[in-house]
């Protein structure tokens, strides 16, 4: 009998737990196992990885802190944030409608080369603002060209985006290679590059910082981007295509027309990304050259569940870890690329845990079965232990 | 020595004894402490309405769900239904609601799928084994003819063949009427007759009580869960239907059935023995056509059956009904009225005036709605809230948009005002669209396309799935609608529906529009019926 009054008792012990736990601390738990939790789990386990090639976890993240903020490492990492939040932004616009535009590479680098390329006659006949301007336009347009028959492939044909775009980035670098190595090359360097644009020409810096105001120009955007997707017709129709296209024909929008203005705003905010980088750190660019920025930032922006503004905290993390990063592998020698593995185990965890995040949406646990029912039969034991 | 040993199987055990069954899920208690006995020979009804519990019950039965209580006793022996292999083996036999049938394969190679053992397709022993059921459904069965050339009534057979394929011992038809026609129904009530002779147990599930009463041996009627009664066969056999009628619709509804809705609800689940016209009928001549197609063909399709050369007219203030077996171009033919799909070919005209240029948008602007079968996926946006799904037609339309930007008090009111109108019950109009119930988001939908001035209003299968409360209300609300002067296109697949509310009901049948009966004579349904078995069966 007295052990029915307990297990009547933990009963309503449970249940005024659950209850006291407020809505918001509880959306708060969901929103770091959700968000924050990947990252944390991704730096642990390089941190072992680290520990396994015999070199110190704490000194390499002290190190990847100190060059990414510390000293000129702030101002670094924001010149470096300055493309990335265009660049989320683009991916964000066309993966909210489920569009998963793969060709950024090919538009980003198809945006800068024209930038660079075009510089020396714009900037000779343009004051500098209205060369700016010419500029970031011929980017724009290049980038959003270059979605044009993926765009209109799914459009008219329902051709899968995934394929047509990933193809048409490759067509994309390539002919960058052709622009860079012909019409554009400056031919007083045997490296195959393009000119290399005057100091004077380019964006200016802030407050004598090396901060150029890429950045302000790209906060500014992607906030305008923000209120259009969250506040405005537009974003509500492109929500209600993302969740199905089904419903958006069914309510009247005209999806063919969506498919090619979700592609052509993602292609030439990729493209603006491209400009604001060429004009504001780069000044030129070789063959060959990558930053390949996409797919580093691609577990990014799904973190903050493509919400553009959420992208922007995501993406100085990013962009710390990432200036940091570089500096700090080669100073405990190791190659600069193992910040990949880390982005690459950020997206692991985060798949994961986003798989596990949404069984328990249909009502399931967090953990597998054999382990909850193991820590069940250990939390009452416990409970006993100490009343 | 006089006590029966439960483990040998006697005339007086039950084939199978459900004890205490409770199976829940999160939020619902799908079954809550159910037990019933199944006999051979005997036809066990089990009445209720949408979300009483009866799906829950087969998949248990099938082997799809485990209960998480009570046991389930096989001819007298303590069983787990562990799967469906399981539940075959031991003879349970299941025609569902929706067609199990391949439709490019015939019927011996789609009754031949659930063959085990052999590498080599045993075709003689399967064709011996189809005459074989054939003579005890007492229906011929052609093992050649492919299962998309059958007409609904056969696939039925069939699908009870595939059921019985091994063996069987329980045969569990959940709906088996749903979709027929009266002539087809009766062959029905043949077979089941033949089969429980032959010592089958049948488990006979409907939400119509005449069904229930004409064919079942004992009757048990579920609500919410749980049996709320048992009629056994003796006292099924001293009662008269009346007695039986009175006995489960106080058990189905209890105090609950208000005086507004019960004369409907009623009518609806005892389904008079025929079905008949509740609209006034009404004289069209001289009036000019809301709504016309004019040889309207829509573009061949890879999924889905295309309209070919459909004519047809509206009147202001009539319902025209479209009978036929789902899948046979219904979709397309409300996509063509609604503009969501293009006419390949014809023209569609409203008052008068040729609209086939238009897109959604436009036509939604002129009047015509579109309420479509597929509520969940087309028809809402889950993830949407209530209000925001209310005012979705009408994205960037003053007032509820201003230079682009939504104007929330405005949707809120509107929405507000609607869910009060319609009687949708939601926690708020900011809850999600997809966690409300299937007949509120039914009523979110009509809400959404009856206001703003409709004209023409297409109805794709407007009660399919709904709770009987929520399909008078929707069929008061079509009646209301056409009585204000509304033109209606009702695309249904039930045919007591369509009777109910129709003035002329045409038949649609691979994409074309075949014959018309006007809804004047009390024997509507049956040439309707006529109408479905084609020119081939006569």
């Amino acid at each position: 009998m007295s052990k029915v009054e307990t297990k009547a008792g933990e009963n309503a012990m449970t249940e005024t737990t659950t209850k006291n736990r407020s809505p918001l601390l509880r959306r708060l738990g969901v929103g770091f196992i959700r968000n924050i939790l990947p990252l944390v789990l991704a730096i642990f386990t390089s941190g072992v990885l680290l520990l396994a090639m015999g070199k110190s976890p704490a000194f390499f993240y002290g190190e990847v802190l100190r060059f990414g903020l510390m000293g000129t490492g702030w101002q670094r990492s924001l010149v470096m944030l300055a493309p990335l939040l265009l660049y989320g932004a683009g991916l964000i616009v066309a993966f909210r409608g489920k569009l998963w535009n793969l060709g950024y590479e090919g538009q980003y680098l198809l945006g800068g080369v024209l930038v660079v390329g075009f510089a020396p006659f714009v900037m000779g006949s343009l004051p500098l603002l209205l060369g700016f301007i010419a500029l970031i336009l011929v980017g724009t347009l290049a980038g959003g060209a270059w979605t044009l028959l993926p765009a209109f492939l799914k459009a008219r044909f329902g051709t899968n985006e995934i394929i047509t775009t990933l193809m048409l980035s490759f067509v994309g670098i390539g002919i960058t290679n052709i622009l860079i190595r012909g019409p554009f090359q400056n031919v007083d360097v045997t490296v195959p590059q393009t000119q290399v644009m005057p100091l004077d020409t380019m964006f200016p810096k802030i407050f004598g910082t090396r901060i150029h105001i890429g950045i302000l120009i790209a906060i500014v955007v992607v906030l305008i981007v923000h209120y259009v997707l969250t506040r405005t017709s537009f974003g509500l129709r492109l929500d209600v295509y993302g969740a199905s296209p089904k419903s958006a024909l069914h309510v009247g929008i005209d999806t063919p027309r969506m498919v090619m203005i979700l592609f052509f705003m993602s292609g030439a905010l990729i493209g603006f990304a491209a400009a604001v980088d060429m004009l504001g750190l780069w000044g030129n660019m070789r063959a060959n050259w990558n930053p390949a920025y996409g797919s580093e930032i691609l577990p990014f922006v799904f973190l903050a569940r493509l919400s553009v503004l959420a992208s922007i905290p995501f993406l100085a993390f990013y962009a710390v870890l990432a200036t940091g990063g570089a500096l700090a592998s080669q100073d405990i020698g190791l190659d600069s690329h193992f910040i990949l593995v880390v982005v690459a185990l950020i997206l692991m965890f985060m798949s994961v845990i986003e798989f596990i995040g949404m069984k328990r949406d249909l009502g399931q646990s967090y953990l597998p079965p054999t382990l909850r029912k193991a820590l069940a039969k250990l939390l009452p034991q416990r409970k006993a232990g100490n009343p | 020595m006089a006590s029966p040993d439960t483990h040998s199987p006697t005339a007086s055990t039950p084939v199978l004894s459900i004890r205490h069954i409770t199976k829940t899920f999160p939020g619902v208690i799908a079954n809550n402490d159910i037990s019933l006995d199944i006999e051979r020979g005997q036809v066990h009804c089990l009445l209720g309405e949408n979300g009483a519990g009866k799906s829950t019950l087969i998949s248990i039965l099938a082997g799809m769900q485990q209960p998480d209580e009570g046991l389930i006793e096989f001819e007298g022996v303590k069983t787990n239904i562990t799967s469906p292999r399981n539940s075959m083996d031991l003879g349970i036999g299941v025609v569902y609601q929706h067609s199990t049938l391949i439709s490019t394969m015939t019927v011996l190679e789609n009754l031949m799928l659930g063959d085990t053992g052999s590498v080599r397709l045993d075709r003689k022993g399967a064709s011996a084994r189809l005459a074989e059921l054939s003579e005890l459904l007492g229906s011929k069965i052609q093992g050649s003819a492919l299962a998309s050339d059958l007409a609904l009534g056969q696939q039925q057979q069939v699908e009870i063949a595939k059921a019985m394929w091994k063996g069987s011992k329980i045969l569990i038809l959940d709906e088996p009427t749903s979709m027929l026609t009266p002539q087809a129904i009766s062959g029905l009530e043949r077979s089941v007759a033949r089969l429980k002779n032959q010592g089958l147990a049948i488990v006979f599930i409907t939400h119509k009580l005449r069904e229930a009463y004409s064919v079942g041996d004992e009757i048990t009627v579920l609500r919410q869960g749980r049996v709320v009664k048992n009629i056994s066969a003796e006292e099924m056999q001293r009662s008269s239907e009346e007695q039986v009628r009175s006995l489960v619709l106080g058990a189905m509804f209890g105090d609950d059935i208000d005086a507004a809705g019960k004369s409907e609800i009623a009518e609806e689940i005892s389904g008079s023995v025929e079905s008949h016209r509740v609209r006034p009928d009404k004289s069209f001549s001289g009036l000019a056509p809301a709504l016309v197609l004019d040889g309207v063909s829509s573009a061949e399709s890879m999924t889905e059956t295309p309209v070919r050369e459909a004519s047809l007219q509206i009147y202001p203030g009539e319902v025209l009904g479209v009978a036929g077996i789902d899948g046979h171009g219904q979709r397309h033919l409300a996509e063509l009225v609604a503009g969501q799909r293009k006419p390949s070919n014809g023209k569609v005209l409203l008052d008068g005036e040729d609209i086939s240029g238009l897109g959604v948008r436009g036509r939604q602007r002129l009047g015509i709605r579109y309420v479509t079968d597929d509520r969940m996926h087309e028809g809402i946006v889950g993830d949407l809230s209530v209000a925001v799904n209310l005012v979705l037609k009408r994205i960037g339309a003053a007032p509820f948009w201003k230079y682009g930007r939504m104007n929330r008090s405005a949707v809120e009111e509107e929405a507000t005002s609607l869910v009060e109108l319609f009687d949708i019950r939601s926690p708020s109009v900011q809850t999600r669209a997809g966690t409300l119930s299937g007949g509120n988001i039914q009523k979110l939908l009509l809400a959404r396309e009856l206001t703003d001035e409709p004209k023409v209003v297409v109805f794709n299968k407007p009660t399919y799935g709904l709770d009987l409360k929520t399909v008078s209300k929707v069929r008061a609300i079509v009646k209301n609608f056409a009585g204000e002067g509304g033109s209606v296109l009702l695309i249904s697949t039930d045919l007591d529906e369509l009777v109910e509310l129709s003035d002329r009901i045409i038949l649609i049948s691979n994409g074309r529009l075949a014959g018309e009966v006007r809804n004047d004579s009390p024997h509507t349904a049956e040439r309707v019926g006529e109408l479905m078995l084609g020119p081939e069966a006569a």
